[in-house]
């Protein structure tokens, strides 16, 4: 039991942190600019495969620093060209933008990469197991993925609280339009969180992407959970990301290991449902089964319950 | 940029089939070609087109017509594969074929059936290679739909008898994906380990989301924590790889019994489990099966398709297929799908390993020797350049595997 609670949790984490990566950027994005980015789980695609890519020449090492800079620089371009020149004609057209644009990207990536998952390779120094704990081994390549995830949350939250530039994110994240009126270069500011947003998702599909299957569904698979992350965590809120993220990523992770049904609960009163009852299926369907929906299912009691979110402060 | 060239290729294939060749015999062949399971679909793509080079280089049927195989991309969905197979049927392609997913053969028979009861002397046939699911030969039998590999009853049943030779075996945990096949292998695991081996455990069933999951370590641990020996599972495709995948991360050392532990990326996982001998698989034949015609044709399939990654060929049953196919349409001495049916319905055949294998035609469903093997080191053949390949530790001959079946088939009139 200890040893399932243990891996259980680590691999909770691993997942949340790498949700929180994504979020991070959608969050801020969101409470800067207003555009809930459709696209943010396609430019953490793009991040796996231009890391795929750049692995196939000079390995994995240079890839975790060239493709989110790429990736980067590719975001602050759709921000200053595309969406900027969007921005005039509303939300609803900004928001439709990132939505044809992550279709755009899904199939570009198909045909320069084929639609089959690519051998994107975990390096070969990391391909070991790093520990190992009651007869079960633990990868030292999640163990970097964990790292990794928290070193970067620990920077972005030092470079929003410590440095000048951050300060003024920060308050264009409360007051953007005070910040404008104070005579910073508000576009500039939005064209760099939306390319640092994008670097920040790419960073996530160059950890993730040996782990994970690097492959042309793995925007659209990821890119619900991210919303209910932003959702749940309270939109513009990053410390609510950060929560929801690492919530998110243990409920899923424990739910799989739970084999409750609905059945066994009234069992224990002394009442037996059977899969012929009414509703069968649903009454003996075990918490693990329903794991994928719980995160939805959280989604909709936030929005009814608690529609600002966890630590959301902030109608948009 | 391959695939704009393939597609490019395909275009310009399809324009000289529609002006011109007409003689051709089209194959749809429907099944994932993109997603998480679009590796096995792309294997099994690759092989039928090979076995179809090889019909056509030798002449091809009736005297010179030749067989044509289109590829349609179900995207794993019974729903999709409906849209495809209209497409198809649409385009002129009056037989076709699938096989990875039992939900999705299951649309399509049906789809089939009321198909060609509405457009008499339009018939389309559906062969079927790999959808196992028992209710495809029993409840919801079809006259149109024609199957080659062995139900997954017949196969739970031959791995249970292996499983009850093996007293070491004393925990057992089932785990499969959540829908019609993989709530069969479940039911017919309990049900007859619970006959064959009472003493027997089972400490772990379980069912997951199909191709959604791309890290199983939840589930390994959860495994893991059961203290299981053995794993039982139906898992294909994507869900084998993975699945075995997390299993080599996590050091998890227990026995597997697989159907599809051979599908495409399976054994390079199992390689990375280091578990010698201790995965294996039931199938109608493997690579270590030798027989001089079979032998020769898979050497010749891995030097034209095998690839970076050394795929051999999988499926006797789609060779048996296409040669059964290929017979009946000379025997028919036509390439309607009626007359095709018709020579099918009880066809006997002399299989590429010099082995008689047959059509039931109470069910549509080839009987055939089935073959439980391991994965590991110290054979002729291996398999995706791992060193390691498959041993047979079993044979069931064809008459052993003849279960009774329900079916009530309409012929017809």
């Amino acid at each position: 039991m200890l040893e399932l609670v243990i891996f259980s949790s680590l691999n909770g984490i691993l997942y949340g942190m790498l949700l929180f990566l994504l979020a991070s950027g959608l969050t801020l994005i969101f409470s800067m600019m207003g555009v809930l980015n459709f696209a943010h789980a396609s430019f953490y695609m793009l991040g796996a495969y231009f890391g795929y890519q750049i692995s196939r020449y000079v390995g994995y090492w240079p890839g975790l620093v060239i493709a989110p800079v790429l990736v980067g620089l590719v975001g602050a371009l759709v921000e200053r060209y595309g969406l900027r020149a969007v921005h005039k004609h509303g939300h609803v057209a900004e928001l439709l933008f990132t939505f044809g644009l992550a279709f755009i990207i899904e199939e570009g990536v198909q045909m320069i990469w084929g639609k089959l998952a690519v051998d994107y390779r975990v390096p070969e120094l990391l391909n070991f197991p790093a520990f190992t704990l009651f007869e079960t081994t633990y990868p030292a390549f999640k163990l970097f993925m964990l790292l990794m995830s928290v070193a970067t949350f620990l920077a972005l939250l030092s470079l929003l609280t410590k440095t000048r530039v951050g300060l003024i994110i920060q308050a264009a994240l409360s007051h953007p339009h005070t910040v404008g009126t104070l005579g910073h270069n508000v576009p500039l500011v939005f064209m760099m969180v939306f390319g640092v947003g994008c670097g920040l998702a790419a960073l996530a599909g160059v950890i993730a992407g040996p782990a994970l299957v690097t492959q042309p569904a793995m925007a659209a698979s990821l890119g619900p959970i991210l919303f209910v992350v932003v959702v749940v965590g309270g939109l513009g809120s990053l410390a609510g990301a950060f929560v929801a993220s690492l919530a998110i990523g243990l409920i899923q992770t424990f739910a799989v290991a739970v084999n409750v049904s609905i059945a066994d609960v009234i069992g224990l009163v002394g009442l037996k449902v059977d899969s012929n009852a009414f509703a069968g299926d649903l009454w003996n369907a075990t918490v693990a089964q329903v794991a994928p929906v719980i995160p939805y299912l959280l989604l909709v009691l936030v929005l009814i319950l608690r529609p600002h979110g966890l630590m959301g402060n902030r109608d948009s | 940029m391959k695939n704009l060239l393939r597609s490019a290729l395909a275009g310009v294939a399809f324009l000289a089939a529609a002006f011109g060749a007409q003689a051709q015999i089209k194959i749809a062949y429907v099944d994932p070609l993109s997603g998480l399971q679009s590796a096995v679909g792309e294997h099994g793509l690759k092989q039928l087109q090979f076995a179809i080079e090889t019909v056509n280089a030798k002449g091809g049927v009736l005297g010179g017509q030749k067989l044509e195989v289109v590829g349609y991309d179900n995207k794993g969905t019974p729903q999709e594969s409906l849209v495809q197979v209209q497409k198809a049927i649409d385009a002129g392609i009056r037989y076709i074929t699938q096989g990875n997913g039992s939900g999705a053969a299951i649309a399509i028979s049906d789809f089939v059936s009321k198909y060609n009861e509405r457009n008499p002397g339009k018939e389309v046939l559906y062969f079927n290679y790999a959808a196992v699911d028992p209710s495809l030969t029993n409840d919801k039998c079809s006259y149109w739909h024609f199957r080659w590999d062995a139900n997954s009853d017949i196969k739970m049943a031959a791995l249970t008898n292996y499983i009850k030779t093996k007293s070491a075996i004393k925990k057992v945990y089932i785990i499969g994906q959540d829908y019609a096949f993989g709530q069969s292998v479940r039911k017919a695991a309990r049900e007859m380990l619970g006959q064959k081996r009472p003493d027997i455990q089972i400490v772990g069933d379980e069912l997951h989301p199909l191709a959604k999951i791309t890290d199983f370590s939840p589930y390994i641990a959860k495994i893991k924590a059961s203290g299981a020996d053995s794993v039982i599972t139906g898992n294909w495709g994507s869900d084998m790889a993975l699945l075995l995948k997390a299993a080599a991360d996590a050091g998890l050392q227990a026995d597997w019994y697989t159907y599809y532990a051979g599908g495409a990326g399976a054994p390079t996982a199992v390689r990375q489990t280091g578990l010698d001998h201790r995965v294996f698989q039931i199938s109608e034949w493997h690579t270590n099966v030798i027989a001089p015609e079979m032998e020769a044709f898979e050497e010749a399939f891995l030097k034209k398709y095998g690839g970076p990654n050394g795929q051999r060929w999988w499926y006797l049953r789609l060779k048996n297929q296409i040669d059964m196919f290929t017979n009946a349409i000379n025997q028919a001495k036509s390439a309607e799908p009626k007359a095709v049916a018709a020579v099918l319905h009880n066809m006997r055949h002399k299989n590429a390993l010099g082995v008689e294998i047959f059509m039931r035609p109470t069910d549509h469903s080839v009987f055939q020797d089935m073959y439980i093997s391991s994965l590991g080191s110290g054979t002729k053949y291996d398999e995706e350049k791992t060193g390691w390949g498959w041993k047979t530790v079993g044979v069931i001959p064809a008459a052993d595997t003849v279960i009774p079946t329900t079916c009530q088939m309409k012929a017809p009139t």
